[in-house]
């Protein structure tokens, strides 16, 4: 384990190394960056600068937080977009999953409905999301939601479907009553497969907060990455990109951890501790 | 449950008391969408009295498990009743425990939460369940294992487990469905001697279900041979005047056994052959 540890994190070092060394020339640097001045322009966002953030509605707000750096305020928006989008979604997909499955009339009747929203190319809503809620963090969050929806939707929707039967069975002749099913038979079997979209869920959560940022806002490294680009500012979108990559690993990261302490009964890959 | 023990062979009909378990004249079809609708079992009559041990053999595909399904209430009876203790059977049938063939335990319980499940389906206090649960994992040989969860176990230890969550309720019948079929020879030979041990001292009715002939010879009172499907029906029925209390390894060699095995596989394997012509005849069709 600590040789593919170490094996990894040289990966990392020699995928630098070749960025680095393959951006001597000027040339590939305008298309490409440089890792350098992307770790530079990383840690001068980190450390410069200061940035102040209104919490609240209106135009006045509730408070003005005062913070330390220039990114914290983009950071910020961006991070509240993905996990309120996050949250809210997983929730209706999980209600919804469980609804419909458990209900096969009414699942038959809006099946085509969920195809049709589900294969609908969502992004193209965050316009009128930005008519509906307006530029702030709230059109954002709602095309996060539409992307979370769908993930956790299917996933506990199959996850209540393929229930063992011979669980249910003998759980039906040992005296459960339809309760009694969805808290020990369909609600479990449903969280395993709910924690597998989760992780999927983040990743598009975060992809809803970029994009709608991307197609107008004021705040948020989805928007550092749009003004960055205006200029032609290689090294500002790849140092947005990079710290978007390491905030989605370390909310997925957040999954996993709450994953492991609600999920003890499967066996972690590569254990297989028989008797 | 009276304490004393059923005369061996104790079937016949006409007792005064009412069969724990009884079919009566039963069919069951299953209609398919743009099929025509397949019989599975057709004019089954059978009982099994109160701490009785009834074995059901018979080819593959004969709907073995379409009888356990009616009998535990998951099906009803397109023709034809189920009767429980005297009254026909409306819904599930309460009465009943049901080991299935396949792995039934909840991978998210550990195997003392399996073995209580169905106490708390029951509402029962908690202190109540943990010690009946604790009770019952001593009882089939797993005591100290109550913190494992099911991918923990051997196929063996889970079956103990699903057999103790099933005998955990204390049914007054129990359905087996191929319980043991997924085990080692020898594992199943324990599981066979312990099953016995345990319906010994608690003689509930049993309708077992299996394809392994020496399994239902060695364990039952009587032995009912289905025919070929579909459309299958009881075409034997043989008493088992084996002593009890018996060892299924040991018993095997008996002259009795070896005898009742030949009668019983005479009338068995015109269906088991028919059985098999029919697979034939499908697959090449």
């Amino acid at each position: 384990m600590v040789e593919l540890r170490a094996l990894q994190w040289s990966l990392l070092a020699a995928m630098l190394a070749l960025w680095h060394w393959v951006t001597r020339n000027p040339d590939v640097a305008f298309f490409f960056g440089e890792p350098l001045v992307v770790f530079r322009r990383i840690w001068t966002w980190f450390t410069r600068g200061d940035g102040s953030l209104q919490i609240g509605p209106g135009r006045a707000g509730w408070f003005t937080l005062h913070l330390p750096a220039e990114i914290y305020p983009h950071l910020i928006v961006t991070l509240s977009e993905t996990v309120i989008a996050f949250v809210i979604g997983a929730a209706l997909g999980t209600a919804a999953g469980l609804w419909l499955a458990l209900a096969p009339r009414t699942g038959v009747v809006l099946h085509p409905y969920v195809k049709a929203a589900n294969s609908m190319p969502r992004v193209i809503l965050a316009p009128i999301f930005a008519t509906w809620f307006g530029l702030g963090i709230w059109s954002k969050v709602a095309l996060a939601i539409t992307l979370v929806f769908f993930v956790v939707f299917f996933n506990v929707y199959q996850g209540v479907k393929e229930v063992d039967p011979g669980i249910l069975a003998s759980s039906r002749v040992m005296g459960a009553s339809r309760r009694q099913l969805l808290h020990t038979v369909y609600l479990p079997s449903a969280l395993s497969w709910l924690f597998s979209s989760l992780h999927n869920a983040v990743g598009l959560a975060f992809v809803g907060a970029v994009v709608g940022e991307y197609l107008g806002s004021a705040r948020g490294i989805g928007y550092l990455i749009l003004q960055a680009e205006g200029t032609f500012d290689v090294n500002g979108v790849f140092a947005g990109i990079i710290v978007l990559t390491v905030f989605a690993l370390l909310l997925d990261g957040m999954v996993s951890f709450i994953e492991r302490r609600y999920m003890i009964w499967r066996p972690a890959l590569g254990e297989t501790r028989r008797l | 449950m009276s304490g004393t023990a059923t005369p061996v062979g104790a079937a016949t009909p006409g007792r005064a008391d009412a069969a724990a378990l009884a079919l009566i004249d039963v069919a069951c079809r299953f209609a398919a969408a743009g099929k025509p609708a397949y019989t599975a079992v057709a004019g089954i009559s059978l009982a099994v009295q109160p701490g009785e041990f009834v074995s059901v053999v018979g080819p593959t595909g004969c709907g073995k498990s379409t009888l356990l399904n009616l009998a535990a209430g998951l099906l009803r009876p397109s023709a034809g009743s189920v009767q429980v203790f005297g009254s026909p059977l409306h819904g599930i049938n309460a009465r009943a425990g049901y080991l299935l063939q396949s792995d039934t335990l909840m991978p998210w319980r550990t195997a003392l939460q399996n073995t209580v499940v169905g106490l708390e389906y029951r509402g029962l206090p908690k202190q109540q369940i943990a010690a009946q649960g604790r009770e019952w994992l001593a009882r089939v040989g797993l005591a100290g294992f109550g913190d494992r969860y099911p991918h923990q176990l051997s196929g063996g230890m889970r079956k103990r487990v699903a057999l103790a969550q099933t005998l955990a309720l204390e049914p007054d019948i129990i359905l087996m469905d191929e319980p043991f079929s997924a085990l080692d020879v020898q594992t199943r030979q324990l599981m066979e001697n312990e099953l016995l041990a345990l319906w010994q001292a608690r003689r509930k009715a049993v309708l077992f279900i299996t394809h392994d002939l020496d399994e239902a010879i060695a364990l039952s009172d009587r032995v009912i041979v289905l025919s070929a499907g579909p459309a299958s029906h009881a075409v034997g029925e043989f008493d088992i005047d084996l002593a009890r209390p018996r060892d299924v390894a040991d018993i095997r060699a008996s002259a009795r056994f070896v005898d009742l095995h030949a009668r019983i596989w005479s009338c068995l394997r015109d269906e088991v052959l028919k059985s098999y012509a029919q697979q034939r005849a499908a697959a090449h069709g």
